[in-house]
């Protein structure tokens, strides 16, 4: 009996909590249902992310790469005495004399009209006839002898090399005509043009001529404007964040200088181009299209991003450090700059680095100071007219040459490795100088 | 009972009668220091710290009330009390450290040698250099050990010399015992060794710049038993040279290390007097019932 009436309370008592425990299951497995549906969510974001990234960049390189590759000419040049006038060696006409040289390496005479030395002109970059100016002037006496000058092809030749421009289209539709294409292939075949790495797209400035174009001035240009401005946004961001965050006290006067400071981080850019324009450009007198005015305009810009890095960098080191110190009696300046800025150096740095890296690629600023203007040579110090790298890509962009394009998409990949550059200088930095505690 | 000091006189009238009755009885100092005194009798030479009427507010809110305390020379005070009752408000008026918090407002005399440290003409960067301190959390700078505890030397100019400097350094490291253990990896980072040692790094570096007095704020709240043994043997050591005042949640700890105990509740200064009186016999009931573990 005792045996049953125990059997019979526990029964029900085992069937009991079973229920409740499939209903804890469910809740359970519910949880993980939300969580699981959270991370495909998550990993779905991820994924467009880097469709987009790889589609941007995939077609930026894809555009761009063949810059790289260049054809150029090599051939020898008789500089006849009777056609180069000794008084007057700027007004000789070395294009024509190039394309004699061409013309007789490829077994062909001129017509009276000077419509085949016209058509094969057209073909060779005017570099070559600026190479026997400057060996005539460097030495007169080569005047009368053979000598062998080495130079780009002009760009739509460039551009059938490498297969952009098609034999396919129809003769009136394309920039050579058949003929012309003749002449390439025989070049190529007898070896007198060669395919090679673009070193002159580094190495030269902004040129009409997209075969002597290179992004050498803008790299240059943009290395001095950021010179510039980091040398004004650093330092004062990283002085002004260190006063506010450390000294300044805490008041109505400090709000609204907080709430300024994050305001300014936030105004378009093209406004304190204007903001240049007037301040620096009109008032001031900086030479327009400098990289001095540049690099003020962007230290504008980059400043309240650096305060606002900074301070928030100081924010994060933790208060038994400053307590630390001032316990053992350093004054509130020692603390902060032998224990408080070491420990936020990596943030700061960071933050800076960044900021430029933004400064670096901002172009709306730069076309009202004077900055979207032809610079056909590497700028002449801070204050010489200059480009930077993406007023460069603008400008090309609008170029309406076709080798242009492939140009465009080259120096906005030289523009992205700058970038990753300095990118890769904030990380290294930031690993340099952190300390844990 | 006599008083001979006048401030002490006057205030035998007021409410914190039993409280300096026991002071007086402390600073006899016949078991805790070695200058013999007899007969009860006060002399203000022998509190190294005289607070009188110190009242703290954070903004509007008021954290202490009329605290009314001496502490004696080369001995331990224990500050006790639970939470948020103002202990660490009270310790961190001492070397002004409440100076750093903008809202905090000190009203009332702290005297350290019979000069007040609010006067205008103390700078706190100079008394915080006579008035060390040790926080709860170990907060080695993260240098090298070297480099911590020769901060202070240095930033003050106690050192000119680098065999003068390093004097300062080991016989700092020695004195907090810590020298045996780091001696052969002084310029290896501080942040490096385990709690109890970053805790006895951070006593170095207060001794370094030969305090007269070390504040302690929960030093061993954030140790295990061992290393909180270490702390206490070292803090019985160094009572002979300093004058050191320990805020502690233990009251084990305050039983173990101190010569004097003051009990704080709700901002007020309920009960102080000599460590062992005050466990046993304690006269105001709060005091009992935090002691016996009623409330806390």
């Amino acid at each position: 009996m005792t045996d049953a009436a125990i059997n019979a309370g526990a029964a029900p008592r085992e069937q009991g909590p079973r229920p409740q425990l499939s209903a804890a299951e469910a809740r359970l497995k519910k949880r993980y249902r939300s969580e699981m549906w959270f991370k495909a969510q998550g990993v779905a974001a991820i994924v467009v992310a880097m469709i987009f990234l790889v589609v941007l960049v995939g077609r930026i390189v894809a555009q761009g790469y063949t810059t790289f590759e260049t054809h150029s000419i090599s051939v020898p040049v008789y500089l006849n005495p009777d056609r180069i006038d000794r008084s007057a060696l700027d007004g000789v006409n070395y294009d024509y004399i190039v394309a004699e040289a061409v013309m007789k390496k490829l077994n062909i005479q001129d017509d009276d009209l000077g419509t085949t030395s016209g058509k094969v002109m057209d073909l060779v970059s005017r570099d070559l006839g600026f190479q026997l100016l400057d060996q005539i002037k460097a030495d007169p006496s080569v005047i009368g002898k053979t000598i062998e000058v080495t130079g780009p092809v002009k760009a739509d030749a460039d551009l059938y090399y490498k297969g952009e421009i098609k034999r396919s289209t129809a003769e009136e539709d394309r920039k050579l005509d058949n003929q012309q294409l003749a002449w390439l292939d025989q070049l190529e075949k007898d070896g007198t043009v060669k395919g090679g790495f673009n070193f002159g797209f580094f190495t030269k400035s902004d040129s009409t001529e997209p075969e002597q174009a290179g992004v050498l001035g803008a790299v240059v240009g943009s290395a001095l404007m950021l010179v510039i401005t980091a040398l004004i946004a650093v330092p004062v961001g990283v002085l002004a964040a260190v006063y506010l965050e450390e000294f300044a006290p805490k008041n109505r006067w400090t709000d609204v200088i907080e709430v300024n400071i994050n305001n300014l981080a936030a105004v378009p850019s093209i406004v304190y181009g204007l903001l240049g324009l007037a301040l620096f450009i009109n008032w001031l007198h900086v030479p327009r299209s400098s990289p001095l005015v540049g690099g003020l305009v962007l230290a504008l810009m980059a400043l309240p991003t650096v305060i606002i890095a900074t301070r928030s960098a100081l924010k994060a080191v933790p208060p038994s450090i400053r307590e630390a110190a001032l316990g053992v009696g350093a004054s509130k300046a020692q603390t902060v700059f032998h224990h408080v800025l070491p420990l936020a150096m990596p943030g700061v740095m960071t933050g800076a680095i960044l900021s430029l890296a933004h400064a670096l690629g901002e172009t709306a600023p730069l076309l009202m100071i004077g900055m979207v203007s032809f610079v056909p040579g590497v700028p002449e110090g801070f204050t010489g007219a200059s480009t930077v790298l993406p007023v460069q890509v603008f400008i090309w962009e609008n170029a309406s040459e076709r080798a242009f394009h492939e140009r465009t998409a080259a120096a906005i990949l030289v523009l992205l490795i700058f970038m990753i550059v300095m990118n890769a200088a904030a990380v290294i930095l930031r690993r340099r100088f952190e300390r844990r505690w | 009972m006599t008083f001979t000091h006048p401030k002490a006189q006057a205030l035998v009238q007021g409410h914190a009668m039993p409280t300096q009755n026991r002071d007086a009885s402390v600073a006899a100092p016949v078991i805790h220091t070695a200058v013999p005194q007899g007969h009860g009798v006060v002399e203000s030479r022998d509190f190294k710290i005289r607070a009188r009427d110190v009242k703290v507010f954070y903004g509007e809110k008021q954290a202490l009330f009329d605290v009314n305390l001496d502490i004696p020379a080369k001995s331990v005070t224990a500050f006790i009390g639970p939470s948020g009752c103002g202990k660490s408000t009270f310790l961190r008026c001492i070397n002004r450290m409440n100076d750093t918090i903008p809202s905090a407002r000190v009203q009332g005399s702290i005297e350290i040698d019979g000069a007040d440290v609010n006067a205008r003409s103390v700078d706190p960067v100079v008394l915080r250099s006579r008035v060390g301190m040790v926080f709860q959390k170990p907060n080695p700078f993260p240098k090298t050990i070297f480099e911590n505890v020769a901060y202070g030397p240095k930033i003050h100019g106690l050192a000119t010399r680098k065999d003068e400097l390093e004097a300062i350094v080991e016989s700092s490291l020695k004195k907090a015992g810590l020298w045996n253990e780091v001696a052969d990896r002084l310029h290896q980072p501080g942040t490096g060794l385990s709690g109890g040692q970053q805790q006895r790094l951070v006593i170095a570096r207060a001794i370094a710049v030969s305090p007269e007095v070390i504040l302690m704020d929960e030093p061993c709240s954030a140790l295990d038993p061992i290393a909180t043994a270490k702390i206490e043997e070292l803090i019985d050591e160094l009572r002979s040279q300093f004058c050191i005042v320990i805020v502690t949640h233990s009251m084990a700890q305050a039983a173990r290390v101190s010569q004097k105990t003051a009990f704080f509740h709700l901002g007020k200064l309920v009960e102080s007097g000599p460590t062992e009186e005050m466990f046993t016999n304690p006269r105001d009931s709060r005091t009992q019932d935090y002691i016996t573990g009623r409330f806390g």
